[in-house]
């Protein structure tokens, strides 16, 4: 016979990834830099959305994109028809982005651009409504895109991103007359999940929306820096 | 197929852990607690930590998951309630949204069970 032990670990599963994604954010946070990792379905609209963004922020912002994708290079091609660095990462089968797999798009970053002359990376993350959610990569804010062709129950059905989401933005909005969705039932179920979240409809099209997008951009890119700076004023 | 990650990080956590202990623990029982309000599905883990640690050290061992249910506390009733997954997260009797979650979210290596060759029981 022998003596059973126990021993209590009360680890979380998710440790080492916690850690890469806060050592990820210290990083950024030494480069003066803002990450906005951006989550949704395939399909709702992200790529078209950061067009847009680089497009129009450019003047305002220094900017760089890791984009994640499962096997190709076509948005990233996309992204870069824009003159920002992006660094693509290829997934493979993983249906998302960890904090390593970003540790290793930021260092390929800081070996190919001066990082201290940015103020954004975006992280477009693997399209996917489900395990992205669960997976911090180092960001400063979480967005959620969904577009209203999907449904507004989705917010229901895919409850943990749009609990986790800062941001979410409801695309392709310009379509909403030829649908049976309301984008107030959309915010509606959004709301019993996430009380804080806020909620922009956009429209890459027609560029709706944009101006309350980029007045929150510029207001987390903001919040940061204070955040920081309170930070070290609290260290010396 | 994130199931896979976690069972590697998993398997990586308790071999770490039996390196800092004394003697050669044999692990009999993993304990693991996934919240019903996560994106882990407890069968997907199951079956990878079947697959993975085949003849490895935790081979045999067994792999124990809990599954607290998603309950949400409501501050305007005072009242904690289970949502109903896919339909309904507001407080059913105040709407008001789910803010307060009291169990559902965890993702963790709860405990071990092990024995060790160099430690016998006497039987009494």
């Amino acid at each position: 016979m022998h003596q059973t032990f126990d021993a209590a670990l009360e680890m979380n599963l998710l440790h080492a990834n916690q850690h890469g994604a806060n050592s990820n954010r210290e990083q950024l946070d030494k480069w003066g830099i803002t990450c906005l990792n951006l989550m949704s379905s395939p399909g709702s609209g992200k790529t078209q959305l950061l067009e847009k963004t680089l497009q129009l922020l450019q003047s305002e912002f220094r900017m760089a994109v890791i984009e994640g994708d499962m096997t190709t290079q076509l948005d990233a091609d996309r992204l870069r028809q824009h003159g920002v660095p992006v660094i693509a990462i290829n997934t493979g089968r993983a249906c998302h982005l960890d904090s390593k797999m970003v540790a290793g798009g930021l260092h390929q970053f800081s070996h190919e651009q001066q990082p201290e002359n940015f103020d954004l990376v975006f992280v477009e993350n693997v399209g996917n409504l489900v395990c992205p959610a669960e997976f911090e990569v180092g960001e400063h804010a979480k967005v959620a895109l969904l577009s209203i062709t999907e449904g507004e129950d989705k917010p229901l059905k895919y409850p943990i991103m749009f609990r986790e989401a800062d941001c979410l933005l409801i695309t392709k909005t310009l379509l909403a007359p030829n649908l049976d969705v309301e984008v107030e039932n959309i915010c509606y179920n959004v709301r019993q999940l996430n009380s804080t979240v806020v909620i922009i409809p956009v429209s890459s099209k027609t560029d709706e929306g944009l101006t309350e997008w980029f007045a929150w951009i510029r207001q987390t890119v903001l919040a940061r820096a204070n955040e920081q700076s309170l930070t070290m004023a609290s260290l010396t | 197929m994130h199931e896979t990650d976690m069972t590697k990080a998993l398997i990586m956590t308790v071999r770490e852990w039996l390196a800092e202990q004394p003697g050669h623990p044999q692990v009999e029982r993993v304990h693991l607690t996934v919240g019903e309000f996560t994106c882990v599905e407890p069968v997907s883990l199951q079956f990878a930590f079947t697959a993975q640690t085949q003849g490895t050290f935790l081979d045999g061992a067994e792999l124990v998951i809990a599954e607290p249910p998603l309950i949400a506390f409501c501050h305007h009733c005072e009242a904690e309630y289970r949502p109903d997954i896919g339909l309904q997260y507001a407080c059913p009797s105040c709407q008001s949204p789910m803010d307060d979650i009291r169990s559902g979210r965890e993702l963790k290596i709860g405990r071990v069970e092990f024995h060790r060759e160099d430690v016998i029981s006497v039987l009494t």
